[in-house]
């Protein structure tokens, strides 16, 4: 066997053998689990059960063992490893070792099988005569992602990735004949820059966790079935849906503000495909725990809750299979899978690799998919349910509505982001319409509406029966408040979203209205039939944080507001305005600011400082001024200067991420759009010298220059100078042909090091002026440079979002509800219940709130 | 039948309804060839930059106009006239995917998705390419 030399493959084997390791232990585990759940004789099933739990324990530790070894490849920078060769470098930064762990494929499956280990283990100790169904079905999933990570061939096919792949064995390059090849191997090709981010860090760990979770259900579903205790699932199983919900609804926000607060997106949804996949699952838990608790109450709705159970993780498998196989292809900007086809042109043998880890994913899909729909259909009949109808006044009946419409919702945003998987089946060529962000808009604020007056209503309604009296006369002033602030709201801050016709402003005035009815009805419901028990508040609570999140969807999408209009520079074309509008139909939303030129932007005066690098190579900030002075007095009412920033990776391309100055109503987010390379260009021009005495003129290609004052050891200047120095500052007043007038003062110093020249520049008219020196006859030599360097400039685009916070404070609201009510339906000891609640609510304030 | 079985019908029946309404909403990918015969409908216009020509952009004189030529897989080309700003890494773009509607004298796009091999490290040959230039260097 060749020996290279410097590899360290000891990791590597070790890791692949406790994937093989966890592999098979989470075969038997599954095998255990399953024997044991059909052994009647309880001695045996005792001795299948303890056989299960050691095997999957083994299977836990050998997880963390293989995500040790991860680690230690990346942390050392082992390019060997093909998985640190791709994901790290030398220069990245400790923190996001992390975030380059779950950048690749192998790495967030391997996140994915950690949080089952932990929740398996826990409910190993919880579950108590639910285990062994429940958790042969998680051991079954545990199996299936760790084929995805095994990388061994079978034959011809290669079985998923591993993460302990050689780079030599991966990569065709003539350099691998070496034996001593990693000496030429100096440096990796890093995490992807957009990457390089806290959210990057935090954000896949939680939104995992929530993926994970989503088993919980399906897996109590399965058992419900199986034990052919039908009904019974539901109570133990609860507490662990509302967890799933807290967390999945949490990381896919945290998303969304991740997007917004570091990518240019604009925004914090846009409905690509990516973000649909992870919401539509939500959906569906969403509705399934509605019709859970209608079961639990009423006993209607348990066939709805085993349906919405199987779906919920059903779509999480979907989901994947969307977002991992490179099917969405052109259609997401999140895609960074190439689809089979498009790698046709690389080697056969990886393209059968790629294929293979598709149809692994796929089958993956497909195999927990069919049978548990199968197993539901064929014991439909025997799930009990009540064949009396709900009544029309009562809460059951309005809560599955709900329900209904959350799924209904589930599924129109899931046909929609299938298109290209119908493409791909049909061979048809269907692309997204014009609009993209609109066509699902206009259906979900009718969405957004009938929720707000469910959340709103239901709240008010008893189960089985409510009467008219009741419920008539608590809804007075829930009514009569939110007509006074909707009215308030339209006189004082109206809606302007012309953008769409009169017909979708008024859904968006129809849906604030119901959005903020249930806020009010739901946070008084608290005070006037809770009594202002907030411990037993979740489900109020709950509902006016998500409604509260609406209404700060509404608002600062609505009322967003492009200031960096190319109008104001006087540079732009002009463009039909649409005379219902202020906006501009056609929003040319980029704005060149020249260096050192204030702009008008909106009501603020912004100017380009300067640009400076950032810590991180390649990174280079601009420092962007915004004042806004009083008109009446002219005094500065406020100012800060924003710094986004450009990131250029080592091959050139550019990466851009937004500054944002928050206030507790609005933010003002900006990014750069377009910025010079100044790499790629060379000042060719030269200084040319002229003689002048005071009050001498000096011509330039656009204007002239007057030479004022000679000031010797000016005061404040620029620079510091030891006491001792001697400086010479020229005053030099310029004037354009424009008539435009500026100021130069270049520096002559003589200190201990002798003479040096500092310039001053004139970035507007591209003008250098150095200070030359002083002739015998006292006159100044000045040396004036027109630069044919590109003038300095940034390319921006800026928006102002109102009341973006109350998205971010609704949604805190909501997961707070959501523990409130886990709380109250798990068994939780008190110090429990006080560690997740407080260490919950600290957490997600910070994320949401404080951090970035 | 019950009042929630009727409910249910009228939901997937507004469900079907939606959806089959937005058939009209959605487009088509395009080539050259295909967009220039149904000019001032929008469609997705797949090509790649053609280098041979000038990219135009100036973002002083104007932030919000790009011009470049893009020919598609058949060869056909067009003009594009972008009216923002120029996307970072479109001279190093592979593939273009624009949004926009064809126009007699060029296709007036609305957005840009390039496809860039950088983006891509399960890219093969992009692989191969950064670890030659890598080891060819010392």
């Amino acid at each position: 066997m060749i020996k290279f030399e410097g590899e360290h493959l000891l990791p590597g084997q070790t890791g692949n053998f406790f994937i093989i390791l966890a592999l098979v232990a989470a075969l038997i585990a599954t095998l255990s689990f399953f024997k044991a759940s059909y052994s009647k004789d309880t001695i045996e099933k005792n001795n299948w059960l303890k056989t299960a739990r050691i095997a999957f324990t083994i299977q836990t530790a050998s997880v963390l063992i293989v995500f040790g070894f991860i680690f230690y490849i990346c942390s050392h920078h082992l390019y060997e490893y093909m998985y640190a060769y791709k994901h790290t470098s030398n220069e990245l930064e400790y923190k996001y070792l992390l975030a380059c762990i779950w950048e690749g494929q192998e790495g967030s499956f391997l996140l994915w099988t950690i949080w089952h280990s932990i929740l398996g283990i826990i409910l190993i100790k919880k579950s108590k005569e639910w285990e062994a169904p429940v958790m042969s079905v998680i051991s079954f999933a545990q199996f299936f992602l760790l084929l995805m990570i095994l990388g061994v061939y079978i034959g011809n096919i290669k079985i998923g990735n591993s993460p302990f792949a050689l780079t030599r064995n991966e990569i065709p390059a003539p350099i691998f004949n070496r034996l001593d090849y990693l000496t030429f191997i100096k440096d990796g090709v890093g995490l992807n820059v957009l990457l390089r981010n806290y959210w990057m860090v935090i954000h896949p760990p939680i939104l995992f966790l929530g993926f994970a979770s989503t088993i919980i259900p399906f897996a109590y579903a399965y058992a419900g079935i199986q034990t052919k205790r039908y009904a019974d699932w539901v109570k133990p199983v609860l507490p662990w849906v509302l967890m799933s919900a807290c967390i999945l609804g949490v990381g896919i926000m945290m998303g969304g503000k991740w997007a917004y607060g570091s990518l240019n997106f604009g925004g914090y949804w846009a409905w690509d495909p990516v973000e649909n996949a992870s919401l539509v699952p939500w959906l569906l838990l969403i509705a399934g725990m509605h019709t859970m608790v209608i079961y639990k109450a009423t006993g209607h709705s348990l066939r709805a809750s085993y349906l919405f159970a199987i779906l919920t993780f059903v779509f999480i498998l979907y989901s994947t299979f969307l977002t991992r196989t490179g099917i969405l292809g052109d259609t997401s900007v999140h895609a960074f899978t190439e689809t089979g086809e498009d790698i046709s042109f690389s080697l056969l043998g990886k393209l059968f690799s790629f294929k293979a880890m598709n149809a692994l994913i796929f089958s993956y899909f497909i195999v927990f998919t069919v049978p548990s729909l199968f197993l539901l259909f064929k014991n439909y009949k025997k799930i009990p349910a009540i064949h009396k109808e709900e009544n029309t006044n009562s809460r059951e009946f309005w809560m599955f509505i709900g329900s209904l419409v959350f799924f209904l919702t589930a599924m129109f945003i899931i046909a929609k982001t299938s298109v290209p998987v119908y493409n791909k089946i049909m061979g048809t060529k269907i692309a997204p319409p014009e609009d993209v962000e609109f066509s699902y808009n206009k259906i979900i604020v009718l969405v957004a509406i009938i929720i707000g007056l469910l959340t709103a209503l239901t709240q008010y309604l008893k189960y089985k029966d409510t009467s008219r009296n009741y419920f008539l006369k608590k809804m007075v002033w829930p009514t009569a408040i939110t007509i006074a602030v909707m009215i308030l709201l339209s006189v004082f801050y109206p809606f302007t979203f012309y953008k769409h016709g009169l017909g979708f402003l008024g859904a968006i005035y129809v849906a604030a209205f119901a959005a903020i009815y249930s806020v009010i009805a739901n946070l008084m419901y608290i005070w006037t039939v809770q009594k202002g028990k907030i411990l037993h508040a979740g489900s109020p609570v709950a509902h006016a944080g998500f409604t509260l999140m609406i209404v700060g969807m509404l608002i600062s999408s609505a009322n967003k507001e492009v200031i960096s209009n190319s109008g104001v520079n006087g540079i732009a074309l002009p463009v039909g305005k649409d005379p219902m509008t202020k906006q501009q139909d056609d929003p040319r939303e980029n704005l060149s600011l020249i260096r050192q030129i204030p702009t008008a932007m909106a009501n603020y005066k912004v100017t380009y400082i300067k640009d400076s690098a950032g810590n991180e190579k390649g990174k280079k900030f601009y420092e962007l001024y915004f004042e806004k002075k009083d008109s009446a007095s002219g005094k500065i009412k406020e100012q800060f200067t924003l710094l986004p920033d450009v990131y250029q990776m080592k091959d050139n391309s550019m990466s851009s991420n937004p500054s944002t100055r928050s206030y507790l109503t609005k933010d003002i987010f900006t990014y750069v759009s377009y910025a010079l390379n100044k790499n790629e260009e060379k000042d060719t021009a030269r200084f040319k010298e002229h003689v002048m005495a005071h009050g001498d003129t000096a011509f330039y290609s656009n204007g002239y220059l007057v030479l004022g004052d000679v000031i010797k050891n000016a005061k404040n200047l620029k620079i510091k100078l030891e006491p001792k120095d001697i400086s010479l500052m020229a005053e030099l007043g310029i004037v354009s042909k424009d008539t435009m007038h500026y100021k130069a003062t270049p520096l002559i110093i003589v200190d201990s090091l002798g003479i040096r020249q500092i310039d001053d520049t004139v970035y507007a008219q591209n003008l250098y002026v150095r200070f030359m020196g002083v002739n015998a006859d006292q006159k100044i030599r000045i040396g004036i440079k027109e630069s044919d360097k590109l003038i300095d400039f940034v390319t921006i685009k800026a928006y102002v979002f109102p009341m973006i916070n109350l998205v971010w404070l609704g949604l805190v609201v909501m997961a707070l509800g959501i523990l409130l009510s886990m709380l109250k339906r798990g068994t939780f000891k008190n110090w429990q219940k006080a560690i997740i609640l407080i260490g919950g609510t600290l957490f997600i304030f910070y994320m949401f709130l404080i951090a970035g | 039948m019950k009042k929630t079985h009727i409910i249910m019908l009228v939901g997937i029946a507004a469900l079907i309804v939606g959806l089959l309404s937005y058939s009209t909403d959605f487009s088509t990918y395009d080539t050259v060839v295909s967009a220039k015969a149904k000019q001032g409908k929008f469609v997705h216009l797949i090509a790649r930059l053609d280098k041979s020509q000038p990219v135009e952009y100036d973002a002083i004189k104007n932030p919000n106009y790009l011009s470049f030529y893009a020919v598609d897989s058949l060869g056909s080309q067009t003009k594009v006239v972008f009216r923002n700003s120029k996307p970072a890494d479109l001279e190093k773009s592979e593939r273009i995917v624009m949004k926009g509607k064809m126009t007699a004298d060029y296709f007036d796009c609305s957005s840009i998705l390039l496809k860039c091999p950088s983006k891509y490290k399960d890219d093969e040959k992009e692989l191969q390419k950064s670890m030659q230039q890598q080891t060819s260097m010392n």
